[in-house]
């Protein structure tokens, strides 16, 4: 198995893990952890078509990588924005619930 | 036979193990310290990828500079006694989750496997890019991002402007104009002290030079500004360095300087060179060290500052 298809299937298996833990954990942070997954999967895919993409006596395509270093700059801002986001979030209601119910229902419990 | 086929699978095999972990573990902390190895290790991905460039960028900033972000965040929700974030979908949510995932990994793997042969490629005009006239830039990756894509470039140090805007603004009204809150609240030890002593001078002169090759080498402005953007982090954590006010002008400048002396020379070259974002020939190459220079001080400025956070009222002098 040539080096590129084995980083194809990491990062598919890459976005596939990240999908299941932004779906299961109910924490905001550990969702935004496993988006960064999704993003880095996504980014190694982009990875593999760039090294395929080898021409003009370059081992691999340089646009497309150029577009990686961009994209994970841009991920990070986003994340620090999220990360904000999440405290702001924790400040303002004294919980990092995303469950619009939840907080409800733990003000009947704390009034009992 | 070389040994490398093997390394590479016993490589893949680790950072997906890694992944599973940051995915599995039972709380933050264990989480966030898996996604920094992760990072570390998707770095000797891209190397084998043939791309030292986005190595140096993930090693800098998926592992670094994101960890620090995430562990800080992490403190802080402690510190907020903030813990409860509801419950979490029930098991067969979960099933359904996890074959869905699994669906979509499938599909993907296929695709990647059914890749179209040749591929195609933009290396050509990459390489027209890099032996421009008076370019004759080395390196194809810094080529692409400073004049085959220079307008994206532009733009990315925008969204970093945005983001540092967005996180500012998430901030209490009355904190407005002062500095964000300390990395760590307490003082930290004499080890913590004494490698941001050690290790912040020598970071820093690597990412001097990492952004000073670029050009020609593996390296360039994001990487060598990442790096410097995690010395100084490491001065905060250890206290030795504060976190500026908001409101100084010095901070303010630093970061529109990149984006700004990128758009003046992207603008002078409609006059000088006949179109946007062109360069006049035989200048092009100290105009784009120039232009590069200060997207490193941008960039060194914007991570600190968006892993400081918002401004914190408590801090005012």
């Amino acid at each position: 198995m040539n080096p590129s298809l084995l980083a194809g299937l990491v990062g598919a298996a890459l976005v596939g893990l990240g999908l299941y833990g932004l779906i299961a954990h109910p924490h905001p942070l550990r969702k935004l952890l496993a988006f960064n997954l999704v993003g880095s999967g996504v980014f190694l895919v982009f990875g593999v078509v760039a090294r395929r993409g080898a021409a003009a006596g370059y081992a691999f395509d340089p646009v497309p990588q150029a577009m990686v270093i961009t994209g994970i700059v841009v991920a990070f801002a986003a994340s620090a924005l999220a990360v904000a986001l999440i405290l702001r979030l924790a400040v303002a209601g004294g919980d990092v619930s995303l469950d619009p119910q939840a907080s409800g229902r733990r003000d009947d419990g704390e009034a009992e | 036979m070389s040994v490398l086929p093997l390394l590479d699978i016993g490589l893949a095999l680790l950072v997906v193990a890694v992944a599973a972990w940051t995915i599995a573990a039972r709380n933050l902390f264990a989480s966030v310290l898996g996604y920094v190895a992760y990072g570390l290790l998707l770095a000797l991905v891209w190397v084998r990828l043939h791309a030292p460039d986005i190595a140096l960028t993930e090693a800098a900033v998926g592992g670094g500079v994101t960890g620090v972000l995430l562990v800080t965040a992490g403190k802080r929700l402690d510190a907020l006694k903030a813990t409860r974030s509801g419950a979490g979908p029930g098991l067969r949510e979960r099933i359904v989750a996890g074959a869905l995932s699994a669906l979509v990994a499938g599909a993907l793997a296929f695709v990647v496997a059914s890749l179209p042969t040749p591929a195609p490629s933009l290396a050509p005009q990459a390489a027209a890019a890099a032996a421009g006239p008076g370019a004759g830039l080395g390196n194809p990756i810094t080529a692409v991002l400073i004049s085959y894509r220079a307008f994206d470039t532009m733009l990315e140090k925008i969204v970093l402007l945005l983001a540092v805007l967005g996180i500012w603004s998430v901030g209490a009204d009355d904190a407005w104009g002062s500095a964000p809150a300390p990395l760590r609240r307490a003082r930290p030890d004499g080890a913590m002290v004494l490698l941001a002593r050690i290790l912040a001078p020598i970071g820093a002169l690597i990412g001097v030079h990492i952004f000073w090759v670029g050009a020609d080498a593996p390296g360039g402005a994001f990487q060598g500004g990442a790096l410097l953007a995690a010395m100084w982090m490491v001065a905060m954590m250890a206290r030795l360095l504060e976190a500026p006010r908001i409101g100084s002008r010095a901070l303010r400048l630093a970061l529109i300087s990149g984006p700004a002396v990128f758009l003046t020379v992207g603008l002078a070259g409609n006059i000088l060179a006949g179109s946007f974002f062109a360069f006049p020939p035989g200048f092009a190459k100290p105009l784009i060290l120039f232009i590069e220079a200060f997207m490193v001080l941008s960039v060194a400025v914007a991570l600190p500052m968006m892993v400081a956070g918002p401004p914190d009222g408590e801090s005012k002098p």
